[in-house]
């Protein structure tokens, strides 16, 4: 009998979940799969239908050796990925230590802080781009900034350029994240820290041997956030790019699929690698 | 007589120390006015652009030529308001992108509801391998499957109709769907066992307790849901662009093309010069057209605020 009711309730609990099992396999796992079919091909659109010519590695090739510009990008946006994703890390926490104080008004900020990811579309972010309101205000007059614009073909002066020009654009890609640290901070045990207090740790101390061990998950769990919304950002240029090669007659459907899945591969490495380091090094700390 | 003067001295001396370093080095005046320093400094920086471009929407030419003038216009000027509500034809758009937003922003939400409840309540073989799916849903760039969507809309006759989003929100693979279905998952995990197992005695099936029980104890996780999918979807310009070409708008799109419906609604060849574009028209589209998520939110914002609270990414 209560076999019987077990089992029921396993196809009921199938029944509830059905609904994302039907549109996972649909909208989801068909296409990628497709998608990576087109990959391999050369895809022309005919009034008959698709037709697809196997090219084997082909796009793959052309993509790493013929396409300069998707070179160009990539390196591009790994490059702006490794100085964001560490900043808004580093920004969001200090700005939830600086809330978890007590301090009044606190709704307040909080309000403030979150208020770019209701706004931040594309098209937004791209008009306050085109106006230099996202840079630090009035920072053409500064001695390092003309020093920097002088010779920016570096990689180093690059990436301190992308970052004096967009700091605003990058700190506001921080809402989400000061909020997840910020419940994190305020659920942590207060007995921990009294007893540390006791101890004669001092507040930075405690800082790097209570607080931040303890909201070390938080932090992956930011990380994986924060790439994964940098990526799919609609100004990324490589999504731009793959737009553009979409719809051109030489390139299509084949080629921007072949892009999209290495641009897929490329976030789940550094993905992995991210979070790979991370909890090694979270782990070692333990042992 | 000296001596007491000099106790009350010291008494006062470590008083002021107390009080401007503080006991434990976080309760000082000087720890205090650095933090709340620091908060408005980054603040504003933050806040920053918003500020810059309400001045500046309100500036006339006179005033955006004039370098004395920096954030405070000399009058109030509404002719770029005007203008940027003309080339975003604002109230047609404005429904349009509410329609947009809006439905599929119910679907979400009820589907995410529903497989949220199917997660929590119940255990079945490969309840894992769906978990881990889901939560995976949410790494993939919708850029890999967007090719094989669009090919596949495109046969199902869908393209430029709301469908091309409705469809993959009402089965859970919209917008950050995973997101709503973790939300849902950790509302329903709270929901008392005891509650259910009362009603299942009376007589309820399941359906009625997920309706007449669960639903209404989760309807802060419905609200924070909606809202959420609501601003991510009005926000969406990339795949908007894609599956509905020209058939339907929304402002973010609207403001996308700003330049080129200007021109087209004001050419500059007819030697006017007030018909030129400039950063002040500009700066009014760009403001019109996140006033209705700015106003939202205001409204709103504690349930965003509790939307990440709740989403118990922060473990409970």
């Amino acid at each position: 009998m209560k076999s019987k009711l077990a089992s029921r309730n396993r196809m009921i609990g199938l029944l509830f979940v059905s609904p994302w099992i039907i549109g996972f396999l649909v909208f989801t796992a068909l296409p990628l799969l497709y998608s990576l079919y087109l990959s391999f091909h050369r895809v022309k659109i005919t009034t008959s239908g698709i037709r697809t010519e196997f090219v084997k590695f082909g796009n793959y090739q052309f993509a790493f050796t013929g396409d300069s510009i998707f070179m160009d990008r990539l390196t591009q946006y790994i490059e702006e990925m490794v100085i964001s994703v560490p900043i808004i890390i580093v920004f969001s926490l200090i700005i939830a230590l600086l809330l978890n104080q007590k301090v009044k008004f606190r709704s307040f900020f909080r309000t403030v802080f979150f208020l770019p990811v209701i706004i931040a579309s594309g098209p937004v972010i791209k008009e306050l781009m085109d106006q230099g309101v996202t840079t630090i205000p009035s920072i053409e007059q500064y001695a390092i900034y003309q020093m920097l614009n002088a010779n920016p073909e570096g990689i180093f002066n690059g990436m301190l350029l992308y970052l004096i020009k967009n700091l605003i654009v990058i700190l506001w890609f921080s809402g989400v994240q000061i909020l997840i640290f910020l419940a994190a901070l305020q659920k942590m045990d207060q007995q921990t820290y009294e007893a540390a207090k006791i101890d004669g740790a001092s507040n930075w101390e405690m800082f790097w041997k209570v607080t931040l061990p303890s909201i070390t998950p938080m932090i992956i769990v930011n990380t994986i956030y924060t790439i994964v919304m940098f990526s799919i950002f609609s100004l990324n240029p490589i999504i731009e790019h793959i737009q553009k090669n979409m719809f051109k007659v030489d390139t299509g459907f084949g080629y921007a699929s072949a892009l999209s899945w290495i641009y897929f591969l490329i976030i789940a490495i550094a993905l992995a690698l991210t979070v790979g380091a991370m909890s090694f090094k979270g782990k070692s700390k333990y042992s | 007589m000296e001596k007491t003067k000099r106790q009350l001295f010291t008494n006062y001396y470590i008083k002021m120390k107390r009080m401007i370093l503080g006991m434990q080095g976080t309760d000082g005046i000087l720890f205090k006015l650095l933090i709340y320093g620091l908060l408005v400094g980054i603040g504003f920086v933050y806040i920053y652009p918003l500020i810059y471009m309400g001045s500046y929407s309100f500036k006339s030419l006179d005033d955006l030529l004039n370098p004395l003038v920096n954030w405070i216009p000399t009058q109030l000027y509404l002719e770029n308001y005007k203008r940027a509500y003309e080339v975003l034809n604002f109230i047609p758009t404005l429904l349009e992108t509410l329609y947009v937003a809006a439905i599929p922003a119910v679907a979400q939400t009820a589907v995410g509801a529903v497989v949220g409840y199917g997660l929590a309540r119940f255990d079945f073989k490969g309840k894992k391998v769906i978990f881990i799916l889901v939560l995976a849903t949410f790494i993939i760039p919708p850029q890999v499957t967007l090719i094989p969507r669009y090919i596949f809309f495109n046969e199902l006759n869908i393209l430029g109709s709301l469908n091309a989003f409705l469809l993959p929100a009402a089965f859970g693979q919209g917008l950050n769907s995973a997101i709503f279905i973790l939300i849902f998952y950790q509302f329903f995990r709270m929901v008392p066992k005891a509650l259910e197992e009362a009603a299942q005695i009376d007589g309820a099936g399941h359906f009625r307790i997920f309706f007449t029980i669960a639903l209404p104890m989760a309807v802060p996780g419905i609200i924070i849901s909606f809202l959420f999918s609501f601003v991510w979807y009005w926000n969406e310009t990339y795949l908007a662009a894609i599956y509905f070409g020209d058939s339907l708008t929304t402002l973010p799109l609207q403001l996308q093309k700003f330049v080129a419906t200007y021109q087209q609604m004001f050419p500059a060849e007819m030697g006017l010069s007030g018909n030129k574009l400039n950063e002040g028209i500009k700066m009014a589209g760009t403001l019109l057209s996140i006033l209705p998520l700015l106003i939202v939110y205001f409204i709103t914002q504690r349930w965003f605020v509790e939307g990440v609270d709740r989403s118990g990414i922060t473990g409970e």
